[in-house]
């Protein structure tokens, strides 16, 4: 049995790749999804038939209750709250697998047999990764959700504290090592007992959840794509620190796939604001200090109406819409699908130009206008569009800020370097936007006081929609 | 060899496998890789399986059932959403 259960293993694990591998094409996606899914199936089956389950009944209501509540939230959670929903679901992921570790850690010390030095430090890594990414999504969850404010939490010796916080994780986590061998320091501190009452196991704990929440308060909210992809990776770390724990290889393979996934996300995260995870993690990026440098509202811009915007759409042979978050607050997308539709009906081509950052978490943008029906064909990522804009008629800016801002390529702008849409090679740009105020980054916008930008001032939804009636009748 | 080296031996080759695959999926499905990478990240629930299956301590049955729940949630969640998302990507 025990040959036949691996070889099943094995089974899961190609499909878990080449469901993944799907992925690589929107046409594909759908179906490499269901083959990831079948991949944990097959293990979900294989472990089944493998274990000896002693009781049934509390196994069958766990799955019954978890698959009832994931079922619940993946029907009725928006699209738009998806950052959140992630966060929420790498939370319990990492918190299962820092369960499971310190279930093994429990039950090998019930047993009596020494831990061993191997069995002891994966416990303590499961479990820290996981507590870590347990409080961490959590406090992710908060600040998308506005429970707690977006903005960065800074303190005096907050860096300070947080490296005290993971030497004690060091030192605790080597304490419990050592008692897993019987080894010498542990009985000083009588915590020689291997169970879930073990001083430094519940320090390990606390202190892990406590770093969580430190590591993703300084974050503003502006970079929450960053820690959410940050916090994916942690997830299936987490996930294979158990499987290490238990000798059990599919743990460690579809968590070292999840693994790389969030880490390849955050690394083209970083690289799309062009930041280090570093300055991500401790820059607390959005703070006082850097906002305004020039006073908005001082130098004259050009207006239009909704019929003016319209004019110049309808006329044109060329469109990219530029999309930002703006667009998703005022869940403006359907209108503005609307106003696509009629233009292309005119005969107008219409493109889509999504910056990596768009959203809240990477490929949210894209996401929210596949569901008011743009077809993906259209969306066109960053070095796509950006060869089109020198051809390009107009653009129109929908609630994008930071990402069109020429400043990005002023040497000496906080924005300095990061990639941003090329718009203002376009023959003409409308800025569709409540006020002149600045984006995330707290600058003034360029873009704004061109010769060839019309700003298109108020609610984007309202805005959008006096635009479907005059595009209509232009 | 040990145990130990034969899991950093598929863990170190397991994530190259995965960066290659992964450096493939277009931004455009960069919500759909996260949501579903995080389904896959559900796998903990084979661990809490494991040991929630052979538990004789209280302490063993309850963090292994609590791990059953929140692995679920994580893995029937996740893979639906993906899928939800996943279907409105259509071409016309």
């Amino acid at each position: 049995m025990e040959s036949i259960a691996q070889i099943a293993y094995l089974i899961s694990a190609v499909l878990f790749v080449s469901g993944i591998k799907k992925l690589s094409s929107p046409a594909t996606a759908r179906s490499g999804n269901a083959r990831a899914s079948l991949a944990m199936l097959v293990a979900i089956v294989t472990v089944l038939l493998d274990t000896r389950i002693l009781d049934w009944t509390t196994v069958v209501a766990a799955v019954i209750a978890g698959a009832v509540v994931g079922g619940v939230l993946a029907r009725t959670i928006q699209m738009t709250a998806m950052p959140q929903l992630v966060a929420v679901f790498n939370g319990f992921g990492g918190a299962a697998s820092a369960a499971v570790a310190a279930a093994e850690f429990v039950r090998v010390g019930g047993s009596g047999t020494v831990l061993g030095l191997g069995d002891g430090v994966t416990i303590v890594l499961s479990t820290l990764i996981g507590a870590v990414t347990f409080s961490g999504s959590l406090i992710a969850f908060g600040k998308l959700q506005g429970i707690v404010t977006g903005s960065p939490v800074t303190f005096p010796l907050q860096k300070t504290l947080n490296a005290l916080l993971f030497v004690g994780i060091i030192v605790v986590g080597a304490s419990i090592a050592d008692a897993g061998i019987g080894g010498t320091v542990a009985p000083l501190f009588g915590a020689t007992a291997l169970d879930i009452g073990n001083p430094f196991f519940v320090a390990l704990v606390v202190a892990a959840l406590v770093l969580g929440v430190l590591l993703v308060i300084p974050i503003g909210g502006a970079d929450m794509p960053v820690v959410v992809s940050l916090l994916n990776s942690y997830s299936g770390l987490a996930a294979a620190a158990t499987g290490f724990v238990l000798g059990n290889w599919i743990l460690i393979i579809a968590g070292a796939l999840v693994g790389a996934s969030g880490l390849i996300l955050t690394q083209l995260m970083c690289k799309a604001m062009n930041r280090s995870l570093g300055n991500v993690a401790f820059g607390a990026f959005g703070t006082e200090g850097q906002t305004a440098r020039v006073k908005t509202g001082e130098r004259p811009v050009r207006d239009v109406d909704a019929e003016q915007a319209a004019m110049v759409l309808a006329y044109a042979s060329s469109v990219a819409v530029v999309p930002g978050y703006g667009l998703a607050v005022a869940q403006a997308q359907h209108e503005l699908k609307k106003v696509c539709d009629l233009l292309e009906d005119r005969g107008v081509t219409v493109r889509f130009g999504v910056h990596p950052v768009a959203g809240r978490m990477p490929g949210h943008m894209n996401v929210l206008l596949a569901e008011a029906d743009v077809s993906y064909d259209k969306l066109l990522d960053l070095d796509d569009i950006n060869a089109e804009f020198d051809s390009t008629d107009v653009v129109l800016i929908v609630g994008a800020n930071d990402v069109v801002n020429p400043a990005a390529r002023d040497p000496d702008s906080v924005i300095a370097g990061m990639p941003i849409l090329d718009v203002d090679k376009a023959r003409t740009v409308i800025v569709m936007k409540r006020s002149l105020s600045p984006g995330f980054a707290g600058i003034d916008n360029d873009l704004f006081y061109m010769e060839n930008t019309l700003m298109f001032f108020g609610d984007a939804k309202d805005q959008m929609s006096e635009l479907v009636k005059e595009v209509r009748e232009a | 060899m040990g145990e130990l080296l034969i899991g950093l031996y598929i863990f170190v080759l397991a994530t190259l496998a995965g960066r290659e695959v992964i450096s493939k999926v277009p931004p455009t499905l960069h919500t759909p890789l996260m949501s579903g990478a995080n389904a896959i990240s559900g796998i903990a629930i084979i661990g809490a399986l494991v040991v929630t299956g052979g538990a004789t301590s209280l302490w063993v049955k309850a963090l292994g059932t609590a791990g059953i729940v929140m692995a679920t949630i994580n893995v029937v969640g996740g893979f639906m959403v993906t899928d939800r998302m996943l279907q409105m990507f259509r071409k016309r």
